[in-house]
């Protein structure tokens, strides 16, 4: 019996090992949306202020297409930004942006206009109406729709080029074959 | 033509160490001395080669050789001076150099005052220290090379992260370090104590100083990191339960327990399996810390390598050192005998208690931090572990244990009388009461937890200063004797009495700054004024400016109280060009009743507002002056004369009649 207690230790830690083992095949960044292969929730956001179109989930029916959370607020966004503009110049799919949670109508409009709109059309989400919808944990959040309208991947944090040359691209390909 | 120099240097400690892990063990078990004697002069060489390693990555990075990749990936030709120099260990591969540079210090500091060390052991302890030492070596050069070139050289750096730009966290690793790897010390100790199956009151005095610096030292680098996320992140607060906190809290408390049990086997013979235990579990956690952060396992805000290859290596080297550490401690433990009886009411009764605690506590957080992961690997989904978990489960944990350590000092060995005590710790007890209930009439809007957290703190500092006392005879002697007593105090006894006053302070400044945090985020433009706790800040307007590798916003705030002006706070927000990434230096105006704290952030409309974020932090600043207290009482005990001495106090040791200390 006494043996067993000074067992004890190393039992424990072979089972956290053991642990280890399988967290080290697994990601912690990726996030799963329960949104992942249902339908874009239905929404229709007004455009920004100066712009003349706004987003619907009806524009994404019939194409690829990745629907981009941002924010003029957001670091990280800013971050990514110069990504999109290159998907954009190279026509690499149609980006949809949310411009979500500004607490002034200008900023987001004056933010493209510094940064560059990668955007084919923009809607506002002062409200957090369709971040609530999509389950938005943060900005940026990519929603990765194939031709029926279905989210079929969600990307947590700024694409880099990196990561959109590795696994997001690659998807794209993949949801256009289908 | 440096960095293969210093690679080479990086290879032949493998070999230098591989040779002290291998001799100087067969030596001690053969009892041959010119073997055994081999520990010293490799414990040297490692030490000079791991030195001129680091020189050589340290003048790649001072020079800003962009031809190496590590310098490439984290530096900058515009960087200053301190952030290239800090630029060299704020990396994964540079890191792990620091970690070896410091455990082959510590070896030789073995090698050089372990004079008084049986040759047996010494040898056997190089030994240990050498075996994981060649672990990290190997991980280095097969995984994490710090010297790997850049071929085409590149013309200009990719910067270190700016939140790490900072004087806060250019020494916050190194201390962190000294404080892991310090406790190497005491896991070596321990695996040649199980090796050789024999545990005495010696073995605890020349652990003791090793333990106590390690202790020492993570405390420092654990407050000096919870300062640098309070100052720097900008969010008013200094303790997120973060992985990576977490990493480092693990170790200090089981190191904390090791502290307290090891006292135990030195004056009583007894608790020694435990005390060998813990000096495994300290220096697991402490790898465990480096696992968590680099191997991609569980992510956190300021992981800083993340790569499965070397996940997979980190794990393998886990289970070599804590899985076979473990299994020889399963294997030998039971053998080990203790003499000392002891009642449940008793100076060993309190330690007991103390450990179980912290050992609990240990495991709380352990648990806390691992619980996504197990979530995850079972196919649980996503969940992370936040403040609200560790808040509410450890926080009451230690309270019992903050309570009777007011008194634990004060029980006699074997058996005591807690009706003398209780008669001696009247007033205290009644005055924390008077002025727990005067805080909570006075703050009623506080939480509960505020509440006791400043009585438990009182208790414990009024507690701590009976102890004194009595051990001094005041108001029972004449006050010059009393006064002569004082200074004849052993510096152990010093050390205990600073470090639990210490923690008393620290304790209240956690309470008043975790109960009664003012916060008020806003826009403010030019001459408007917000008040905060009663404060008033008048924002003046802000200007732009230019760093030397930022440019920045710079926030002027007027502040005043009924009138009166205080100070003016000028905070800043950065944004660093070269990595896209702002970084805010939040301002702060220190005073004894709480922090006045200030961040600016960005521009919001066109009417030259700026978003401001306002913090009164009551009493934070207690929490870091404990906390160097504390440290002082740890410093303080190591000086004392007889940990120092050694082997002749091995045959006094056991009848030496103990003072008051634990």
């Amino acid at each position: 019996m006494k043996r067993l207690m000074f067992l004890l230790p190393l039992a424990v830690f072979i089972v956290l090992a053991g642990y280890f083992a399988i967290g080290l095949t697994l990601d912690p960044r990726k996030l799963p949306s329960v949104l992942i292969n249902q339908e874009v929730p239905p929404i229709s956001l007004a455009a920004l202020k100066g712009f003349d179109k706004g987003f619907s989930n009806l524009d994404l029916k019939g194409q690829v297409s990745i629907v981009n959370v941002f924010g003029s607020w957001c670091y990280a966004c800013l971050s990514e930004h110069p990504v999109l503009m290159r998907i954009k110049e190279q026509n690499l799919v149609p980006i949809y942006g949310i411009d979500w949670n500004e607490k002034d109508p200008d900023a987001g409009p004056r933010w493209l206009k510094k940064h560059g709109n990668p955007y084919t059309v923009v809607g506002a989400d002062p409200n957090s109406k369709a971040a609530i919808a999509f389950g938005v944990t943060g900005a940026p959040e990519t929603f990765f729709v194939d031709k029926r309208g279905v989210i079929r991947y969600k990307h947590t944090g700024p694409i880099t080029i990196s990561n959109w040359k590795r696994t997001l691209y690659p998807l794209i390909e993949e949801l256009r074959k289908q | 033509m440096i960095a293969e120099a210093g690679h080479f240097a990086l290879v032949l400690a493998l070999f230098v160490a591989l040779m002290q892990a291998v001799v100087p063990m067969v030596g001690a078990h053969r009892g041959n001395d010119m073997w055994m004697g081999m520990d010293k002069p490799s414990a040297y060489s490692q030490f000079l080669l791991i030195s001129f390693a680091f020189g050589c990555l340290t003048y790649s990075h001072v020079v800003s050789d962009f031809s190496v990749l590590n310098v490439y990936q984290n530096s900058h030709s515009a960087k200053p001076m301190l952030y290239k120099v800090a630029g060299v260990w704020g990396n994964h591969e540079g890191s792990l150099l620091l970690w070896v540079f410091i455990l082959s210090a510590f070896g030789s500091a073995v090698a050089l005052f372990g004079a008084n060390l049986p040759p047996a052991l010494r040898a056997r302890v190089l030994s240990i220290q050498a075996m994981i030492a060649v672990g990290f070596y190997l991980f280095m050069l097969l995984t994490s090379n710090p010297f790997e070139r850049l071929l085409p050289a590149a013309v200009e750096g990719r910067d270190l992260n700016p939140l790490l730009q900072d004087p806060g966290l250019a020494f916050h690793p190194p201390f962190l370090y000294l404080g892991y790897v310090g406790f190497s010390m005491a896991f070596s100790f321990a695996i040649a104590a199980l090796i050789e199956g024999r545990v005495d009151a010696a073995w605890a005095r020349w652990v003791r100083p090793w333990t106590l610096a390690a202790w020492s030292f993570l405390t420092v680098g654990i407050a000096l990191g919870s300062w640098w996320a309070y100052y720097e992140l900008g969010w008013g607060g200094w303790w997120f339960w973060d992985p990576v906190e977490n990493a480092s809290f693990m170790p200090w408390l089981a190191g904390t327990a090791l502290l307290h049990s090891a006292i135990v086997v030195e004056k009583r013979d007894t608790m020694k399996a435990w005390t060998i235990f813990l000096a495994i579990l300290a220096f697991s956690l402490s790898l465990l810390g480096t696992f968590l952060v680099r191997s991609g396992v569980l992510t956190s805000v300021h992981a800083f390598a993340t790569d499965p290859k070397r996940g997979v290596f980190i794990l393998l080297l886990l289970l070599i050192v804590i899985g076979g550490s473990l299994a020889l401690f399963a294997v030998r433990a039971p053998a080990l005998k203790s003499t000392g009886v002891f009642k449940p009411i008793s100076r060993e009764g309190g330690l007991l208690l103390n450990n179980l605690v912290l050992s609990a506590g240990t495991a709380v957080v352990l648990l806390g931090t691992l619980y996504p992961l197990f979530l995850d690997a079972v196919g649980g989904g996503k969940v992370s572990v936040g403040p609200p978990f560790f808040d509410s489960v450890f926080i009451p944990l230690m309270l019992p244990m903050l309570a009777a350590m007011a008194i634990g000092p004060m029980l006699s060995w074997k058996r005591a009388d807690l009706g003398q005590i209780a008669k001696r710790m009247r007033l205290a007890f009644m005055l924390t009461v008077v002025v727990a209930a005067a805080v909570w009439s006075y703050a009623s809007d506080g939480p509960f937890f505020g509440v006791i957290g400043i009585g438990i703190a009182l208790w414990l500092f009024l507690g701590t200063l009976i102890e004194l006392a009595e051990r001094v005879h005041l108001f029972k002697a004449p006050i010059g004797e009393s006064m002569q007593r004082l200074l004849r105090q052993p510096r152990a006894s010093w050390g205990m009495t600073l470090a639990h006053a210490g923690l008393a302070i620290a304790i209240a400044g956690m309470a008043g700054a975790g109960g009664w945090k003012v916060e008020s985020i806003q826009v403010m433009k030019p001459g408007e004024t917000v008040q905060v706790a009663g404060y008033d800040f008048a924002f003046k307007g802000a200007t732009r400016g230019q760093g030397p590798n930022y440019t920045l916003i710079r926030g002027l705030f007027d502040v005043s109280k009924n009138g009166k002006s205080v100070v003016v706070l000028h905070p800043e927000k950065r944004d660093y060009p070269v990595r896209q990434m702002p970084t805010t230096e939040a301002a702060i105006h220190t005073m004894l009743s709480g922090d006045l704290y200030a961040v600016i952030g960005d521009p919001s409309g066109d009417n030259g507002g700026f978003v401001t974020r306002i913090y009164f932090n009551p009493l934070v600043a207690w929490m870091w002056a404990g906390a160097l207290i504390m440290v002082f009482g740890g410093v303080i005990s190591i000086s004392d004369r007889r940990y120092r001495i050694g082997a002749p106090a091995r045959r006094t040791a056991k009848t030496a009649t103990a003072p008051l200390k634990a």
